[in-house]
C-alpha cells in the first residue's frame, strides 16, 4: 500500500502548484454563485409569505422543476438557492471531472507520467493525487459555499445540506471520472465518457423529477444529480444522501484502481485495434481531415441530442398551468422567456441552456486547432502546402456546421416529440426556429475561441471562462440585479423569445457579424505568429 | 561557383524566444542537388533554423531564401516543392499509418505510388496501426516515407534516423543516395556523424546559434590538427618541442614523441624531425568525432574567455 503511493506528497504539491489559479478562481467563481443569487433572491423577495407568494407556483410546476430538481416552497431560504442547488451541482461535477483528469490521462496521453512513473512514484499515486486535489475543490466549493449562506443569516442546518448537495455531484464525478480515466486510452475519451455519464444523470433526474410519484419519479434515485437535488435544503434537509455520493466515489476509485492494476501505462482497458492501410478517398484536404477527427465528438453529441431533445419534448406535456402572477412573472423573464403561452416560456429557457451546452462543444471544437499545434501535429500539416487559413478555417467551418447540426437536430426532435406530448406545445416550425434562433449566439463563442487560438493559444482555455460567465450572467443575472453592461456582454442575455415572441433580427445580425469578425480576427492573428 | 545555384541562402538569421536567444546571426548556404548536412550540439538552434526554413517560425532579423522563395511570405507555395520530417515526429491517434502517409501526400498535392509501395516495403512499415500503437522507430518510418514518396525537389530531414535501428538506418542511406542520383536538395540535421559522413557532401556546424565552419568534410579536415606520433634517435624534450610554430599537446615518453600539429605546420614539423633519426612515424587526419568535439568545444572555449 505505501510502495503504491509512494511519492504522493510530491505529486500532490505538483498538482497543487500547477492548479494554483484553475482550483482558488473555480472554488471562489461557485462560492460567489450560490451565495450571490440567494443574497440577490433575499432581497427580492425577504420573507416566506412573499417569497412563497411570488414563487410557490412556479416552483410547483412539473417543467421547471424538472430543470432545477425539486424544491419545498415553504420557505424563502430554500427558494433563495432554488436555481444554484442543481445547476452548482453540474458545475462542481464538471469542476471534479476536469481536475482529475487533468493530473491522471491527460499526463500519460502525453508522456510526463512515463517520466514521472519511471522515479520512486508508486504505481497508485498519480491518480490518488488527482483524486485528492479534486476532491480538495468539491470540498471547498461546498464548505464554503455552507459557510457563505449560513452567514448571510440562512438557516444552518439548510445551508449544510446545500453544501451537501452539491458535495455528492461532486464526490460522485470524482469517482467516475477516476475509473473513466482508467476506461478510456485518450483525454478526450475519458471526457466523453466522464461528461456523458453527467450528461445522461441530468435526463435521468429530469424526467424522474418532472412527474411526483411512481416508477418513473423512482428513476431518480438512480442518478447522482438526482440524489443531489432531494436533498431539498431548508426543507427535509436530506444530508445522508451524502453516503450515496460517498459510495459511488469509492466504488469509482477502486474499480479505478482495480483497472489500474492491470493496464499497460499509456493504455485503456479496449485493445488497439487495427484500421485500413491506404486512406479513404474523401480523406484529401484540411476540412476531410479536421471532420473526420471531430467525427466521434459529433456523432456522440447527436445522441445526446436525440435523446435531450425527446425527454424535452415530453417534458411539454407536463407543464401545468401557471397562475399569471407579476412576482412569478418577474422571475419567469429571468428564467428566459416573457412571452407566450407557458409552453413557450419553459421552450425558451431550454433552448438557453442547449445552447449553452451547444457552445461549448464549439469551443472544444475550435480548440482543437490549438492542441494539434501543442502536440506537434501542426507541423505535420502546415508543410505540406496547406495554408495557415485553410488550417484555421477548416476548424472553425467544422464546429459552425456541428453547432449547426447539433441544434438542429434537437429542435426538430423537440418539435415532433413535443407535439405528440402536448397539444398546446408550440408546432414543429416554431420550436425548431427557436432552437436555430440561438446559433448566433453559439457562434459569438466560437468565434471568441477562434480569435483566442489564433492569436494566443496560451489564453486559449479563457473561452471556457468566458462561456461559463456567459452563461451564468445570462441565467441569474435579472434575478442577481447584475449591472446591465455585465448581462450585456453574455451573447446568451441577446436572445429573442423564441418560442412565442419576436426574433430579435437586430440583435441575431450583430452577433453574427460579430462572430465573423472575431473569427477574421482570429485566422488575421494566426497567419502572423510563430506556429509550433 | 556561378554555375551552381543555390536551393537555400539564409544571411544573418536571428530568432530569440522571450530571453533565449536561439540563432544569433546565423548564415547557411545550400547548394542545389547536394545533402547537405547540418550539425551541431542539443539547443544550438538546428530544429528553429529549419521550422524558420519552413515559415513555421518569423525571422526576428536576417533574410532566408528557399527555392527562390522568402519562406515567411511565400509559405505555401513553398511547401508544394518540398518535404519535412520534423525532429518529435506525432501522429493522429486515430489514424493508422497507411492513412497519415496518404494523406500527407494529398496534402502536399500527390506522391508517387510505385515508391511509396516500395518504400513501405523497405522499411518494413505496418501501415494498418493506428497513430498511438506504433513504436517511435515506426513513427519516425511513418513521417519518413510520406516525406520520400513524395516528388518534392527539397527534403528538410529533422534528425530523420534519431528512432532507426541500424537495419533501417542502412536503408534510409540507400534512399538517400537514390534521391542524390535523382538531383534532389537535402538538407539533413543529424547527431550521427557516421551518417552525415556517408551521406554528405557538404556540411554546416552550428554552435549556440551561429554557423561556425562550413564545407566540405575533407576542407574542414583541413583546418583541424593532424596526430604525428614518432620514433627518434633523438629525442628532444617536450619543451623543446612545444616551442616550433604550430605543435600542441606535446608528450616525450622514451623514444616516443607524441603532438599534434596545425595543418599549416606539418611541413615544418616533418623538417624538424628528419634529422634526429626518424624510424617510426605515424601521421593521423582527425577522425570525424575529433573533428566536431573539437569545434563544439573551441567554440565553449571561445565564449568563456573574453567574459
Ligand atoms: N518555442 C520555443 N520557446 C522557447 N525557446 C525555444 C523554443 N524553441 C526553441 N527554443 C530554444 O532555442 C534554442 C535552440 O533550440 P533548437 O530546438 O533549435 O535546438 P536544436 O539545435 O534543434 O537542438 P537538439 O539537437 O536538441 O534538437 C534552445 O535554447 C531552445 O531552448
Ligand atoms: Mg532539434
Amino acid at each position: 500500500m505505501t510502495t503504491r503511493l509512494a511519492g504522493l506528497g510530491r505529486l500532490l504539491r505538483l498538482a497543487l502548484r500547477r492548479d494554483r489559479v484553475i482550483l482558488p478562481a473555480s472554488v471562489l467563481g461557485l462560492v460567489l454563485l450560490s451565495v450571490g443569487s440567494a443574497q440577490a433572491t433575499l432581497e427580492l423577495f425577504p420573507d416566506d409569505a412573499s417569497a412563497v407568494a411570488g414563487l410557490g407556483d412556479l416552483v410547483g410546476n412539473p417543467a421547471v422543476v424538472a430543470m432545477y430538481g425539486p424544491i419545498s416552497a415553504a420557505d424563502a431560504d430554500a427558494l433563495a438557492v432554488f436555481k444554484t442547488v442543481m445547476m452548482g451541482a453540474v458545475l462542481v461535477a464538471v469542476l471534479a471531472v476536469v481536475l482529475v483528469r487533468r493530473h491522471t490521462r491527460t499526463e500519460e496521453e502525453e508522456g510526463r507520467l512515463e517520466l514521472v512513473g519511471a522515479g520512486a512514484v508508486g504505481r497508485w499515486a498519480p491518480l490518488a493525487a488527482g483524486i485528492l486535489v479534486a476532491l480538495l475543490g468539491v470540498v471547498a466549493a461546498s464548505g464554503l459555499s455552507s459557510l457563505g449562506l449560513a452567514s448571510l443569516g440562512m438557516d444552518p442546518a439548510g445551508s449544510v445540506a446545500f453544501g451537501v448537495a452539491w458535495a455528492t455531484a461532486g464526490f460522485a464525478w470524482v469517482g467516475v471520472t477516476a475509473t473513466a480515466v482508467q476506461l478510456a486510452s485518450t483525454t478526450r475519451g475519458a471526457g466523453g465518457l466522464a461528461f456523458g455519464t453527467l450528461g445522461a444523470a441530468f435526463v435521468l433526474r429530469a424526467a424522474a423529477d418532472s412527474v411526483d410519484d411512481g416508477v418513473v419519479h423512482a428513476l431518480g434515485w438512480a442518478s447522482p444529480l438526482g440524489w443531489a437535488g432531494r436533498v431539498e435544503p431548508y426543507g427535509p434537509d436530506r444530508t445522508w444522501v451524502l453516503l450515496l455520493g460517498l459510495a459511488v466515489l469509492v466504488a469509482g476509485v477502486a474499480t479505478g484502481l482495480a483497472v489500474l492494476g492491470r493496464r499497460d501505462l499509456g493504455a485503456g482497458v479496449l485493445p488497439a485495434r487495427l484500421g485500413p492501410a491506404r486512406a479513404a478517398r474523401s480523406l484529401t484536404g484540411p476540412f476531410a481531415l479536421v471532420s473526420r477527427l471531430a467525427t466521434g465528438t459529433v456523432t456522440g453529441w447527436v445522441v445526446g441530442m436525440l435523446v435531450g431533445g425527446v425527454v424535452l419534448g415530453s417534458l411539454l406535456g407536463a407543464v401545468g398551468d401557471l397562475t399569471s402572477n407579476p412576482a412569478m412573472a418577474r422571475f419567469l423573464e429571468a428564467l428566459g422567456g416573457s412571452a407566450g403561452t407557458v409552453e413557450d416560456i419553459y421552450l425558451a429557457s431550454e433552448t438557453r441552456f442547449v445552447a449553452v451546452a451547444v457552445a461549448a462543444a464549439g469551443v472544444a471544437l475550435v480548440l482543437r486547432l490549438g492542441a494539434s499545434e501543442r502536440s506537434g501535429l501542426g507541423e505535420s500539416v502546415l508543410p505540406t502546402g496547406t495554408s495557415r487559413l485553410r488550417w484555421y478555417g477548416a476548424h472553425v467551418l467544422v464546429a459552425v456546421l456541428a453547432t449547426t447540426l447539433f441544434l438542429l437536430v434537437i429542435g426538430a426532435t423537440v418539435g415532433v416529440v413535443g407535439s405528440l406530448a402536448s397539444s398546446s406545445a408550440p408546432g414543429f416550425w416554431a420550436t425548431l426556429g427557436a432552437f436555430a434562433a440561438t446559433l448566433p449566439a453559439v457562434w459569438v463563442l466560437v468565434g471568441v475561441a477562434g480569435l483566442l487560438v489564433g492569436a494566443r493559444p496560451r489564453l486559449a482555455p479563457l473561452a471556457w471562462a468566458l462561456l461559463l460567465v456567459g452563461f451564468v450572467v445570462g441565467e441569474l443575472g435579472p434575478t442577481m440585479d447584475l449591472p446591465g453592461w455585465l448581462v450585456d456582454v453574455s451573447p446568451f442575455a441577446h436572445l429573442g423569445q423564441l418560442p412565442g415572441g419576436d426574433f430579435a433580427v437586430l440583435a441575431a445580425a450583430v452577433m453574427t457579424l460579430a462572430a465573423a469578425g472575431l473569427t477574421a480576427a482570429g485566422a488575421l492573428a494566426y497567419g502572423r505568429r510563430d506556429v509550433a | 561557383m556561378d554555375d551552381v545555384t543555390t536551393a537555400i541562402d539564409v544571411v544573418g538569421l536571428r530568432k530569440s524566444f522571450g530571453h533565449t536567444t536561439a540563432l544569433d546571426g546565423l548564415d547557411l548556404a545550400v547548394r542545389e542537388g547536394e545533402v547537405h548536412g547540418f550539425l551541431g550540439p542539443n539547443g544550438s538552434g538546428k530544429s528553429t533554423t529549419l521550422r524558420i526554413l519552413l515559415g513555421l517560425l518569423r525571422a526576428d532579423d536576417g533574410r532566408a531564401t528557399v527555392l527562390g522563395r522568402d519562406p515567411w511570405a511565400d509559405s505555401t507555395e513553398l511547401h508544394r516543392s518540398l518535404a519535412y520530417v520534423p525532429g518529435d515526429v506525432v501522429l493522429w491517434p486515430t489514424l493508422t499509418g497507411g492513412e497519415t502517409i496518404d494523406l500527407l501526400g494529398r496534402l502536399r498535392g500527390g506522391l508517387d505510388e510505385d515508391r511509396r509501395r516500395r518504400l513501405v516495403d523497405a522499411f518494413e512499415l505496418d501501415e494498418t496501426k493506428k497513430g498511438k500503437a506504433y513504436s517511435k522507430g515506426n513513427r519516425q518510418k511513418v513521417a519518413l516515407v510520406a516525406a520520400l514518396a513524395s516528388e518534392a525537389p527539397l527534403l528538410v530531414l529533422d534528425e530523420p534516423t534519431a528512432g532507426l535501428d541500424p537495419l533501417m538506418e542502412q536503408v534510409f542511406q540507400e534512399e538517400l543516395a537514390g534521391l542524390r542520383e535523382r538531383g534532389r536538395t537535402v538538407l539533413l540535421s543529424s547527431h550521427v556523424l557516421s551518417e552525415v559522413e556517408r551521406a554528405c557532401e557538404r556540411v554546416s556546424i552550428v554552435r549556440a546559434g551561429r554557423v561556425v565552419d562550413s564545407g566540405t568534410l575533407t576542407e574542414l579536415r583541413h583546418l583541424t590538427r593532424t596526430t604525428v606520433q614518432a620514433e627518434l634517435r633523438e629525442v628532444p624534450t617536450a619543451v623543446e618541442v612545444g616551442a616550433w610554430p604550430g605543435t600542441h599537446d606535446v608528450s616525450v615518453e622514451g623514444s616516443t614523441l607524441r603532438l599534434t600539429v596545425d595543418p599549416d605546420h606539418l611541413d615544418a614539423l616533418v623538417a624538424a624531425l628528419a634529422p634526429r633519426g626518424v624510424t617510426g612515424l605515424t601521421c593521423r587526419p582527425p577522425t570525424l568525432e575529433e573533428l566536431f568535439l573539437a569545434r563544439y568545444r573551441t567554440e565553449a572555449h571561445r565564449e568563456e574567455v573574453p567574459a
